[in-house]
Order: structure tokens, then C-alpha cells, then sequence
């Protein structure tokens, strides 16, 4: 945590025109029709405001983290398949591919929340709704993120491990997934900002995240403009550190690939 | 010389339309060291991949070690274990370090701990002269030692069999013979040898037989002394003058 604070750090040092990304903050600050004050931390009012919308933050994470490792993990399970000699396993990735990639995401958290109840007789709480929806939508890009990685690997690498007898698995384990997971972190940073801010989408069903929070304020305050932007501010700021983390993460695996 | 360990019989093998090999046959005994050349495009790569099953024939048997391969897919994994393969592009894999380039065979494959596999990798890699190595990645090292590597990561299975590729055809010169002489030490100890190069300085040093090959059919197979000296066929007689003529 600490290297990573500090490769942020000094990724403002290197490049300061990041800190124009405050620059429309200042500006719109001079023109009259601009309230701060609903969520100015000078003010004990402005004070509460801002914890009760950042009170969402929590819900955004914990969201998009529960969804994207499920989502990983059945992407994954979904590739393996669409990479086999088997017609009947790729028709199975292909279907499930194009049909979860056709269902559009709000859609898919209103059938979940509402529709899947039904279906199983059992209720779903908003949360593990929100995070089902999620993921599922995202398993489609997970598994074509994974199938190209894992077809970008040298055939030569498959036929070392063949000759040394190792199997399926083992190939899998040990050669393919570990070179292949490395030159597919980019995408799968993509997937985790796509996740962060789709997420926001799971206010309609009534989870507490970051956009229903703005949402409740600018019911309770009448300050869209104020509210939103603060909103905004949040998924920004969210978004660039999880970015500098996901970088941080490619400076460490590939040190050791001098090629 | 004894039972034959690899014995290929009427191999045929097709890319689409064209005969990579057509109706090879073949036997390579215990101890033996089998050099195969010929131009680019005759064979001679699709055959010694179809060996260990790299490459699957079309028609006719490779039996290894009395096993037919190419039936069961669990036998062929038991026979990879016996079949060391050196490839031309080293195929190393780049995410492990040397010693663990070593480990992964005799530790997943063949079920050793972990210190036994450790300790064959280190023996193997004192033998192809880069103990110091050990630590380091495929890509920090020199195309010679990279298939130093290779050979050793081979060896830690402790082969009945050795395949080699063109193991010398993606160097730099002055690393061939790096790559040469561990190949020659080798053949001293008495391992069974497929050599699939151009090298003919390395054949007539440690060959027991040169098969030449054109067009997907075994055009000569003759002892060395025979073949360099006076080959038999026209098209083996052309091939050695261009190779020999610099």
C-alpha cells in the first residue's frame, strides 16, 4: 500500500497536468449560481452532507469488488471451453457470449431484483441482486479478454509443456494462465472501471451506493448541480486510483520479462 | 545392437493436401545416434515431431519402448516422460526462472519433492556448464545458454530418448558450438540421439546413422563414413555439395 501511494505520488510529480483536473472545480466556483455550501465541509450542515454521500463509497466497492471476482472467475470457466477442439464446447461459449452480451445491463439488475424472485420462489436482497447482475453481465468480456489471452500464447510454449508430459491442467496451471493473466491485466483494469461505474446503475433497486446517495441529497437539498458534481468527483478520484493500482501491478509483473 | 526403442512404421502424415511424409519407416535402436538431414521441406522435422506426437500421422505406427502411441492419451503422456524434445526456438518458459524451468517436469510430471527435483535441475545444470544460472530468467540469458537450458530441462526427466529440433539453426554462430560440444558430451554417455541438423561436422563426430530425406520419403540411410565419403543417391550427393561448398 505504501509503494503504491508512493508510485501515485510520484506519477503527480512526473506529470502535474493532472492537477488540471481540478481546474473546472475552482473555475465553476466563481459563477453566482453555484451553492457550495450544501456540501462545504465549513459548515456542520455542509459536513454531514458530504459523509452521508461518501457513506456510499463503501457499497460502490464492496459491489464492483464482489463482482468482478465472480465475474473473473466464471470468465474464465466460460473461455476454457471456447478455446477446446470440441464444436459442442465452443457453440457453448459462443451462445452464452452472445446472449449475455446482448442483455443491457439495467435491464438485466430490474430482471434480477424483480423477475428472479419470482422464478426461484426465493426473495434476493438488493445487494447480492446488484452484484449478480453485475457480475453476469461482465462474465461475457471476461471471457473474451481471457480466450484472446490465452490464444496469444506461443504455440511453442504448449509443446514444451506436451514434451514434458505434463497434462491439461498442469499446462494450464503452471505455462498458459500465468503468461496469459499478465498480458491480460489491461483489459481486466478496463473491466474493473467499466464495473465501478456501472455499478451506479444498481441505484434503481435501491442500493445505498454513491449515485442513490447523491440521488436522496438532491431530493432532501434541491442542489442537483452541486450534488452531481461532488458525485462525479467521487467515481473520479475512485476511478484514478484504482487505475494507478492496476499500472502498479503491470510495473511489477513485467520487471522480470527482459526479453 | 539391441531391440529397437523407436520403431516408425509406413508414417504418413498430411498438411491438406500436401505429404509432409509418405510411408517412412524406420527403427532406432538402444544407444543409438541418428542424424537426419535433408533440404527444408523434406520431412525431416514432421517426422521427429511425430515421434513424440507433436505432430499426429495420418498412417502407419510409432511405437516407443513396445508402446504404440497415438491410441491412449494417458499412454502418450507416460511415453512423454521418457522423450526428452529440444526445440529450435529454446520454448522456454519465460515467466519461471531457470530452476523452476527445470522443477515443473520432474515435479508435476513425474511426481518427484521438490528438494529431488532441485537437485537433478542443479546437476543438469552443472552439466550444460551454467550452475550460476540457476536464479535467473530465460530472457536475461544468451541464445547458446537458453538452449543450454533447454537441453537440461530435457535431461531433468531423465529420458530414455533424446529429440532434437535444429536445436543450433536459431543461433548466433559463435554460440553453435557451445550448444555442440554439451550435445557431443552427451552422445558420450550413451544416450539414444534423434538429431534433426544441418551440422555435418557434429554428424560425422557422433553419428551411428545419417538418414537423408527429401520430399517426405527416406532417400539414404547409410553409416556416416558411407554417406559423407559417397552417398549413394544423386539428391543426397547435390545436398551435401551445397551444404559442404562454404
Amino acid at each position: 500500500m505504501r509503494n503504491f501511494l508512493r508510485s501515485a505520488g510520484a506519477t503527480l510529480k512526473r506529470r502535474p497536468g493532472w492537477l488540471l483536473l481540478l481546474l473546472p472545480l475552482s473555475l465553476s466556483g466563481c459563477a453566482g449560481q453555484l451553492q457550495w455550501y450544501v456540501v462545504s465541509p465549513m459548515t456542520e450542515s455542509g459536513r454531514a452532507n458530504l459523509l452521508f454521500m461518501l457513506g456510499g463509497l463503501k457499497y460502490t466497492i464492496l459491489l464492483s469488488m464482489t463482482a468482478i471476482v465472480i465475474s473473473i472467475v466464471i470468465g474464465l470457466l466460460v473461455a476454457l471451453p471456447g478455446l477446446s477442439k470440441n464444436p459442442f464446447a465452443r457453440g457453448f461459449n459462443r451462445v452464452y457470449v452472445e446472449i449475455v452480451r446482448a442483455v443491457p445491463l439495467l435491464v438485466l439488475i430490474l430482471w434480477v431484483y424483480y423477475g428472479l424472485p419470482i422464478m426461484l420462489g426465493v426473495a434476493i436482497n438488493v445487494f447480492w441482486a446488484g452484484v449478480l447482475a453485475l457480475a453476469l453481465s461482465d462474465t461475457a468480456f471476461e471471457a473474451e479478454i481471457f480466450r484472446a489471452g490465452i490464444q496469444s500464447i506461443d504455440r511453442g510454449q504448449l509443446e514444451a509443456s506436451d514434451s514434458l508430459g505434463l497434462g491439461y491442467i498442469d499446462r494450464m496451471r503452471y505455462i498458459v494462465l500465468p503468461q496469459a493473466l499478465r498480458r491480460v491485466l489491461p483489459p481486466l483494469g478496463n473491466q474493473l472501471v467499466y464495473m465501478l461505474k456501472m455499478s451506479s446503475l444498481v441505484s434503481v433497486i435501491g442500493m445505498e451506493e454513491l449515485t442513490r446517495r447523491a440521488n436522496e441529497m438532491v431530493t432532501a437539498e434541491y442542489r442537483p448541480l452541486e450534488t452531481y458534481t461532488i458525485l462525479i468527483l467521487e467515481y473520479l478520484v475512485l476511478i484514478l486510483i484504482v487505475s494507478a493500482g492496476v499500472r502498479y501491478l503491470e510495473r511489477r509483473l513485467s520487471r522480470r520479462d527482459v526479453r | 545392437m539391441s531391440t529397437p526403442v523407436i520403431q516408425i512404421k509406413n508414417l504418413s502424415k498430411y498438411y491438406g493436401d500436401f505429404q509432409a511424409l509418405s510411408d517412412v519407416s524406420l527403427e532406432v535402436a538402444s544407444g543409438e545416434r541418428m542424424v537426419i538431414c535433408g533440404p527444408s521441406g523434406s520431412g525431416k522435422s514432421t517426422l521427429i515431431r511425430c515421434v513424440n506426437q507433436l505432430e499426429q500421422h495420418d498412417a502407419g505406427q510409432v511405437v516407443v519402448n513396445g508402446v504404440e502411441l497415438g491410441k491412449s492419451r494417458k499412454a502418450l503422456r507416460e511415453a512423454r516422460t521418457h522423450i526428452g524434445m529440444v526445440f529450435q526456438q529454446f520454448n522456454l518458459f519465460p515467466h519461471l526462472s531457470v530452476l523452476d524451468n527445470l522443477t515443473l517436469g520432474p515435479m508435476r510430471a513425474r511426481k518427484l519433492s521438490r528438494e529431488k527435483a532441485e537437485s537433478l535441475a542443479r546437476h543438469y545444470l552443472e552439466r550444460v556448464r551454467i550452475p550460476e544460472q540457476a536464479e535467473k530468467y530465460p530472457g536475461q540469458l544468451s541464445g547458446g545458454q537458453q538452449q543450454r537450458v533447454a537441453i537440461a530441462r530435457s535431461l531433468c526427466m531423465e529420458p530414455a530418448i533424446m529429440l532434437f529440433d535444429e536445436p543450433t539453426s536459431a543461433l548466433d554462430p559463435e554460440m553453435i558450438s557451445e550448444v555442440l560440444d554439451v550435445m557431443i558430451e552427451l552422445a558420450d554417455t550413451g544416450m539414444t540421439m534423434m538429431v534433426v541438423t544441418h551440422e555435418m561436422g557434429f554428424a560425422r563426430k557422433v553419428a551411428d546413422t545419417m538418414v537423408f530425406m527429401d520430399g517426405g520419403v527416406i532417400v539414404e540411410q547409410s553409416s556416416p563414413a558411407q554417406f559423407f565419403s559417397n552417398p549413394e543417391s544423386e539428391r543426397g550427393r547435390l545436398f551435401l555439395q551445397q551444404i559442404l561448398q562454404h
